[in-house]
C-alpha cells in the first residue's frame, strides 16, 4: 500500500486544504487509487472549480435549446425532427508538448462528445493560436497541429470546414488548439449520460486501456514550465481507425433501444465517465477492473482508473441486452466487456483482483468538489485613440496587411483538411462561415469560430462581447439565423486575481452579448492555467457559433459575382483604429481602446442584412472585422476575381475609413437599381450606410485618390506568406 | 443499372458514393461488407474512398487482401465494371487489378482541393458521355495519390489508350507520373482514379462535372 505523504498529495495537484476535505468526506485517509480519482475529478479541467460560480450567469435557454450545458454536448432543435449537437473543446497543453497527437486526440475527443449523444458528426472546425512566426518552435507546432487535425478528421471522414489561425508572441510558450464538432441527430433519439436505475450492466466498448494519458486532466490544470517536455507521456495517442469503427458501432447500437446511458471516456477516462454517469443518474456504480480490456499485463487499478487511452466509451444497458450489443461490437471488431453494474448505493466502488480499491460517495466527486469564489481584480481597460501617420499610402498598407501572418490566406492550412467528404459542404473554408447541408434536405447549418484576442487583452469584457457578436455576424453574413454557441474559455492562472478578473469580465461580456442577440450558450469548456513560466496568454474566449439556413438556395458568399454591382457598406464607420490590424501591422503598435460593440446596432444591422439574403435580393455579403473596409473589399474581389472601384465616401481621413474596425458592419453588393431600393430601406430603418463603390470588369482594385493595384499582385501577397513561411523560405516579420 | 458499394472498415466515402449512385440511377446500391465472400448480382462495383483498415500499412494494402476482393476480382474477370475512387484506386493497384502504385504525395502532405483534368479517353464504359479532351474539375482529397509505374508500364498505358484522366498542366496535386489521375485496366472494365466524381454531381456543392461518369455507366450498363 502506497503511503499518502504531503509530497504525493502535492504531486496530484491537490492543496493541503483539499486533501483535508477528502479525509472529511471519506472519514478516513484515502487509498492511493482514491487519491488519484479525487485528483482528476477535482482538477480544474473536470470540476470547473474556479469558474462554475461565474458560468451560472450565462444565458443557456431558448425555445429551440433541447440540451444546455452539463451534458457531453449541447443540443438544439433545427426543425423537421432534426437536432444539431455541438461542442468545442481545447487540447492546448497536450498540443504544445506533442503537436500531432495532441491535436489529433483533441479532434477525436470532441467527436466522441458529439456522437456519444447519438449524433453523426458532420463538420469540424478549429481555432488555433500559435506563437510569433519567428519563434523557433512555431513552424514545428503549426505543422504538427495542422497535420494532426487533418490526420484524425480526414480518416474519420468528417469534413473540417473552417476555423481560425492566429500568431502572436503571447502564445509562444502556450499555444491554443480548440476543436469544435457539429453533429446531426433526430430529436427523438438523443442519448444522455444519466445512469438511472440499479442492477443495470455497465459496459466498456472501444479500444483497450493502456498506460497512456495518465493524469492528462491534472496536467491540463497546471501551469507549464521548462520541464514540460517531460510530460510527454501524459499525452494520449490517437487511433482514428478505431474511432471510426467506434462511431459506426455506437450509431448502430443507438438505432436499437438497448442503451440507458452512454458517455465517452475523455479526460480522466474511466473515473470521470463512471462517476459522472452515476452522479447524473442518481445511482451508484460498481466496477470490476479485472474485466477491463487491457493493452498490457500488470496494469494497476490506479493506472486503469486514470488512463486516458482514446477511443473508449462507457455505456449502461438495459438488463438482458448485453448479447445484442456485443454482436454489434464484434462485427466492428471492437472490444466489448461488461465491467460493472449500477447500484442504488450512490457510491463508486472499484474492485481489482478481488479487493475493493476504492469506495466513495459519488457526490464527493461532484457536488462536494471544491468550488472557489476566487478573489479577482479587474484591471482598467486600455483607452485612448492612437495616432497614425496620415501620409502613408493606402494601397501599400493594404498589400502589407493582406500578406500579414494573421491576415493572409489560410489555404496552406485548410487544403490539408478534407473539407468536401460527406458531400454536403456548401460553403468551404475561406468565407465568413462554413455552410454544410443537413443531409437529404434543403436546409443548412452555418458554423463559425471567432475571437479577437488583441481586443480581449485590451478589454476582456468588450473583447468577449465582440467575440460573440462576430460569431453572430459571420453566421448572419451567409444568410443563416444564429441559434446557439459553445464557448471555449482559454485563460491563464485563475489563482492570480488579475487573471480571475479577466475570466469574470470575459464571462460577463459573453453573457451580455448572448442576451442581446438571443444567442444562448449550450456548452463549452474552460481551459485555465495557460501559462508558461508565469506568463499568461491573453484572454481568449473562443466562440463556436451555429446557425440555421432554411433554404440553401438563399445563401450569400463573400465573392463578387457580377461587374457593375454597387458596393454597399452597412453600419456606422467612425474609423476606429485602436487595437486594429492596421495599427499593429503598419504602425507596429498595439494600443488604444478596442472597438466597442453596440449590440442593439449589431442586431438591427444583422437582421436587416439577413432578411435581404433570405428574400433572395442579395447573394454577396462579407462581414467587416479584422482589417476593416478595404481589406474586406480586397477579399471579396480576390474570391470572385472581379475588380472594384472604391470612392472615399466623403470622409476626412481615408486611413481610418478604410482600416478602422468599427463593429456591426457588412459589405454587400447589388445591382444599381436594387441598391437604390436597399438604400431607401436602410434609411427608413435608421441604419447608417453608404455606397462606397462598384465592381468593375478590370481585374484591379482602384481607390479614389490612392491609385490601383492589380488583383494578381494582391493575390500573390495574400496567398504567398503561409506556404513560403512553412517551407522556411522567408524570415517572417514579428508582431 | 445495379450497383454495389464495398464497405471496408473505415471506408468513409461509401455513403457519398451510394448517394451519388442513387441520385443518378434512381436505385439504391447494395452496401457490401468487407467480410462477404460473394457479391450480389450487379453491373457495377464501386470501391469507395476512405482509410480502409486505417491504412496503417500501405494505403489499400490490407483491403487488397480482404475476402470481398476475391469476389471483386472474379466480377472483373467476368468483364464486370469496377470503379475505384481514391482509396478504391489504391485498393485496385494493391490487388493488381490495375498496374502501378500510389505513393505518398510529392508534397508529403494531405491535399484537398478541386483539380482540373482532361478526359483523354472516351472509348470505355466510364467516360463515353464526356467529349474527348473535355476539361473537368473534381475535388481531390488524399495523402497517397502519387501514381507511379515503371516506364514500360507507363508507355503501355499511354499506347493502349488507358490513361483516362490526366491532370491539366500545373494541376498535378501529388507528383503523379505523367500527370496521370485515372487509368483503365487492360480490358477497360476497371477504372481507378484519385479525384472524387461522386462529390461533383450536385450543383449546390460547386459543380456537376462528375455526372458524366455516372451517366456513361448508366447508358452502357442499364
Amino acid at each position: 500500500m502506497t503511503e499518502i505523504t504531503p509530497e504525493l498529495v502535492a504531486e496530484h495537484g491537490l492543496t493541503g486544504e483539499e486533501y483535508g476535505r477528502i479525509k472529511r468526506l471519506l472519514n478516513r485517509e484515502p487509498s492511493f487509487v482514491e487519491l488519484g480519482i479525487f485528483s482528476v475529478m477535482w482538477s480544474e479541467h473536470c470540476s470547473y472549480k474556479s469558474t462554475r460560480i461565474h458560468l451560472r450567469k450565462l444565458p443557456t435557454k431558448a425555445p429551440w435549446v433541447i440540451q444546455g450545458p452539463g451534458e457531453n454536448a449541447g443540443v438544439i432543435d433545427i426543425g423537421d425532427g432534426d437536432a444539431c449537437i455541438f461542442k468545442m473543446e481545447s487540447h492546448n497543453h497536450p498540443s504544445f508538448i506533442e503537436p500531432y497527437q495532441g491535436a489529433a486526440t483533441g479532434v477525436g475527443g470532441i467527436m466522441r462528445d458529439v456522437f456519444t449523444m447519438g449524433a453523426r458528426p458532420i463538420a469540424m472546425m478549429n481555432a488555433l493560436r500559435f506563437g510569433e512566426p519567428s519563434h523557433p518552435k512555431t513552424r514545428h507546432l503549426v505543422s504538427g497541429v495542422v497535420s494532426g487535425i487533418g490526420g484524425y478528421g480526414n480518416c474519420m471522414g468528417v469534413p473540417t470546414v473552417g476555423g481560425e489561425v492566429n500568431f502572436h508572441k503571447s502564445y509562444n510558450g502556450n499555444i491554443l488548439v480548440n476543436a469544435m464538432c457539429v453533429g446531426l441527430a433526430r430529436t427523438d433519439n438523443i442519448f444522455l449520460s444519466a445512469a438511472k436505475g440499479a442492477g443495470n450492466p455497465v459496459v466498456y466498448i472501444g479500444s483497450k486501456t493502456g498506460r497512456d494519458g495518465i493524469h492528462g486532466a491534472t496536467m491540463a490544470s497546471a501551469e507549464f514550465s521548462e520541464d514540460s517536455e517531460e510530460k510527454r507521456p501524459t499525452v494520449q495517442v490517437g487511433d482514428p481507425f478505431t474511432e471510426k469503427l467506434l462511431l459506426e458501432a455506437c450509431l448502430e447500437l443507438m438505432a436499437t433501444d438497448a442503451i440507458i446511458a452512454i458517455q465517452d471516456m475523455g479526460a480522466a477516462g474511466l473515473t470521470s465517465s463512471s462517476a459522472e454517469m452515476a452522479d447524473k443518474g442518481g445511482s451508484g456504480i460498481e466496477l470490476d477492473l479485472d474485466k477491463v480490456p487491457q493493452r498490457e499485463a500488470g496494469m494497476t487499478a490506479y493506472d486503469m482508473m486514470l488512463s486516458e487511452s482514446q477511443e473508449r466509451m462507457l455505456a449502461v444497458l438495459k438488463p438482458g441486452r448485453e448479447a445484442q450489443a456485443e454482436a454489434i461490437f464484434k462485427k466492428w471488431e471492437l472490444d466489448f466487456a461488461v465491467i460493472g453494474i449500477t447500484t442504488d448505493t450512490r457510491r463508486l466502488v472499484v474492485k481489482h483482483k478481488g479487493e475493493i480499491v476504492a469506495d466513495m460517495p459519488v457526490t464527493a466527486l461532484s457536488d462536494a468538489a471544491p468550488l472557489y469564489e476566487r478573489p479577482f481584480s479587474k484591471r482598467p481597460p486600455a483607452t485612448g485613440t492612437p495616432s497614425f501617420d496620415a501620409s502613408r499610402p493606402v494601397m501599400a498598407s493594404l498589400k502589407k496587411i493582406l500578406a500579414a501572418p494573421d491576415m493572409c490566406s489560410r489555404r496552406w492550412v485548410w487544403q490539408q483538411y478534407d473539407y468536401t467528404v460527406m458531400a454536403d459542404t456548401v460553403q468551404m473554408p475561406g468565407g465568413d462561415a462554413a455552410v454544410v447541408r443537413v443531409h437529404h434536405s434543403n436546409k443548412g447549418l452555418a458554423i463559425t469560430t471567432d475571437v479577437t484576442p488583441r481586443y480581449c487583452k485590451a478589454d476582456p469584457y468588450e473583447g468577449a462581447k465582440q467575440a460573440v457578436a462576430e460569431a453572430w455576424r459571420n453566421i448572419t453574413a451567409v444568410g443563416a439565423m444564429p441559434l446557439a454557441l459553445t464557448d471555449n474559455l482559454n485563460f491563464g492562472n485563475p489563482q492570480k486575481p488579475e487573471i480571475m478578473g479577466e475570466i469574470v469580465s470575459g464571462i460577463d461580456g459573453i453573457g451580455e452579448a448572448c442576451r442581446a442577440l438571443d444567442f444562448p450558450v449550450i456548452g463549452g469548456n474552460c481551459s485555465l492555467y495557460n501559462e508558461t513560466n508565469g506568463e499568461g496568454i491573453p484572454p481568449t474566449p473562443a466562440i463556436g457559433g451555429v446557425g440555421l439556413m432554411a433554404d440553401l438556395h438563399r445563401m450569400a458568399t463573400i465573392a463578387f459575382k457580377r461587374e457593375g454591382d454597387a458596393i454597399i457598406l452597412v453600419g456606422d464607420t467612425k474609423g476606429h483604429l485602436g487595437q486594429s490590424i492596421y495599427l499593429r501591422e503598419v504602425e507596429g503598435r498595439e494600443e488604444g481602446r478596442c472597438p466597442p460593440v453596440d449590440l442593439a446596432a449589431e442586431k438591427r444591422n444583422g437582421d436587416f442584412v439577413r432578411r435581404l439574403i433570405e428574400a433572395g435580393r442579395v447573394d454577396t455579403v462579407h462581414d467587416l472585422s479584422d482589417g476593416g473596409v478595404l481589406v474586406a473589399v480586397a477579399e471579396m474581389a480576390l474570391a470572385g476575381n472581379i475588380g472594384a472601384d472604391i470612392g472615399v465616401a466623403g470622409t476626412a481621413h481615408s486611413i481610418p475609413f478604410f482600416f478602422g474596425e468599427d463593429q456591426g458592419r457588412y459589405l454587400l453588393t447589388a445591382s444599381p437599381v436594387e441598391a437604390d431600393r436597399i438604400e431607401g430601406e436602410l434609411r427608413h430603418a435608421g441604419i447608417v450606410h453608404a455606397i462606397i463603390g462598384k465592381t468593375i470588369a478590370e481585374k484591379v482594385l482602384r481607390v479614389e485618390r490612392e491609385g490601383e493595384t492589380s488583383l494578381s499582385t494582391l493575390r500573390a501577397a495574400h496567398e504567398g506568406w503561409f506556404p513560403s513561411y512553412m517551407s522556411g523560405e522567408e524570415i517572417p516579420p514579428t508582431n | 443499372m445495379k450497383s454495389a458499394v464495398i464497405v471496408f472498415p473505415a471506408s468513409n466515402c461509401d455513403r457519398d458514393a451510394a448517394v451519388a449512385l442513387e441520385q443518378m440511377t434512381g436505385r439504391k446500391p447494395h452496401m457490401v461488407w468487407h467480410q462477404e465472400c460473394d457479391l450480389p448480382d450487379v453491373d457495377l462495383v464501386v470501391l469507395p474512398g476512405g482509410f480502409s483498415y486505417g491504412d496503417y500499412l500501405r494505403s489499400g494494402a490490407m483491403a487488397g487482401q480482404s475476402a470481398v476482393m476475391r469476389a471483386v476480382k472474379a466480377h472483373a474477370k467476368k468483364g464486370g465494371a469496377v470503379l475505384g475512387i481514391c482509396n478504391g484506386f489504391q485498393v485496385l493497384t494493391e490487388s493488381h487489378l490495375l498496374p502501378g502504385a500510389l505513393m505518398r504525395n510529392a508534397g508529403l502532405k494531405f491535399v484537398c482541393r478541386p483539380v482540373t483534368m482532361a478526359v483523354e479517353e472516351t472509348q470505355n464504359v466510364f467516360t463515353r458521355k464526356y467529349l474527348h479532351g473535355q476539361q473537368v474539375t473534381f475535388p481531390v482529397a488524399h495523402g497517397d495519390g502519387n501514381y507511379f509505374a515503371d516506364e514500360e508500364t507507363l508507355n503501355r498505358l499511354e499506347g493502349e489508350g488507358r490513361v483516362v484522366f490526366r491532370y491539366a498542366p500545373g494541376q498535378n496535386p501529388n507528383g503523379s507520373s505523367r500527370d496521370i489521375a485515372g487509368i483503365l485496366s487492360e480490358k477497360r472494365n476497371v477504372l481507378g482514379l484519385m479525384p472524387h466524381p461522386e462529390r461533383v454531381v450536385d450543383p449546390l456543392l460547386g459543380g456537376t462535372d462528375g455526372r458524366g461518369l455516372f451517366e456513361s455507366l448508366i447508358e452502357t450498363l442499364s
